[in-house]
């Protein structure tokens, strides 16, 4: 007999049912998790932002890690000093992203909220327009959009062919991309913790010694998803702040 | 009858094929982002080894280049699930 394998439907992992409201109000699951994110970013940052001991301890210390973390390795590196100024917006960033990502491996809750499209496409909206209007302020509508879209040291006969993807890039390719990877990244892990987590229980209904591979795989996958939900985090923040830092500093 | 049976073939048929073509799509989509991502990484362990104190900046430098190459792949995971028969 060959061993049937349920298989849930993609959309039984990701849509859960509406608690309240309805129509693009209604709250479910991932919504509350949103909540709950924003609340808990908020705490932390307040909280580790308003002790202020010279020798930092527990939230406080956290939280000067964070910032340390988000100006020395994002900022600096890719913007310049110049770019400090967008630490506030660049540190929610990223500890709101990962907030959102890490539920994906807290045991009872396992949704990361980036898991539905709506959130990073929301943020990558956001950076389109905070990336734009940066690159307007600091060199003037004209300039900018001719330093975007007609990259200097590019030879004139090769512009035609450079000067439509340069445009495409820097209006739907750029935010799109930003969504997609974020959100594609955390779908994926769900996945796969989903598909190990089913084929452990079907594999344990069996035999109780099969089920021990799959088992392990999971645990390695959970901490394998740790890792992704800070570099997701980590890397669609350093991508909000090169696309700034393109467009405060037009390549010369 | 036998039309009702042709039917019901043919609705196989195409949720058959529509599965191969997402394994088509997703297998196909991962092949260039592997080795792209493959090259990043190979070239920026080289240059860490070369000059260990420029590491930070070459390991900043990778995740981009790997965020970059990554998104092409990822998209062909979407577009797999996107497809319907």
């Amino acid at each position: 007999m060959i061993l049937g394998l349920e298989f849930p439907p993609i959309s039984h992992v990701t849509e859960w049912p509406t608690w309240f409201g309805s129509g693009p109000f209604a709250v479910n699951k991932v919504v509350f998790l949103m909540w709950v994110s924003v609340a808990l970013v908020f705490g932390f940052l307040y909280i580790g932002g308003r002790q202020q001991a010279l020798v930092p301890r527990g939230v406080q210390n956290a939280a000067e890690v964070t910032v340390d973390f988000v100006q020395d390795s994002i900022i600096l590196q890719t913007i310049g000093p110049d770019g400090l100024g967008f630490t506030p917006f660049l540190l929610t960033l990223f500890t709101f992203v990962f907030t959102c990502n890490i539920w994906e491996i807290v045991p009872g809750v396992q949704m990361p909220v980036n898991a539905r499209i709506a959130l990073p496409a929301f943020m990558a909206v956001l950076v389109w327009f905070i990336y734009h209007t940066v690159g307007i302020a600091s060199q003037g509508p004209f300039r900018y959009f001719k330093s975007a879209v007609f990259p200097p040291g590019v030879p004139w006969y090769a512009m035609w062919l450079v000067a439509p993807i340069e445009f495409a890039q820097i209006l739907i390719v750029r935010p799109l991309s930003l969504a997609v990877r974020l959100f594609a990244n955390m779908i994926a892990g769900h996945l796969l913790l989903v598909s190990f987590a089913v084929i452990t229980q079907a594999l344990f209904e069996a035999t109780i010694v099969g089920a021990a591979l799959p088992f392990a795989l999971l645990i390695a996958l959970t901490a394998f998803e740790v890792l992704v939900a800070f570099l997701q985090a980590y890397i669609f923040t350093i991508l909000a702040a090169v696309y700034i830092g393109g467009a405060m500093h037009p390549e010369h | 009858m036998l039309q009702l049976l042709a039917q019901q073939a043919e609705g196989e048929l195409v949720e058959g094929l529509t599965a191969v073509g997402r394994g088509i799509v997703y297998g196909g989509a991962a092949i260039g982002p592997g080795i792209g991502i493959g090259l990043v990484v190979g070239n920026a362990i080289t240059a860490m080894a070369r000059q260990p104190e420029a590491a930070g900046m070459v390991r900043t430098t990778m995740f981009l280049g790997i965020a970059f190459t990554e998104a092409l792949a990822l998209f062909g995971f979407v577009l797999a699930f996107i497809i319907s028969g």
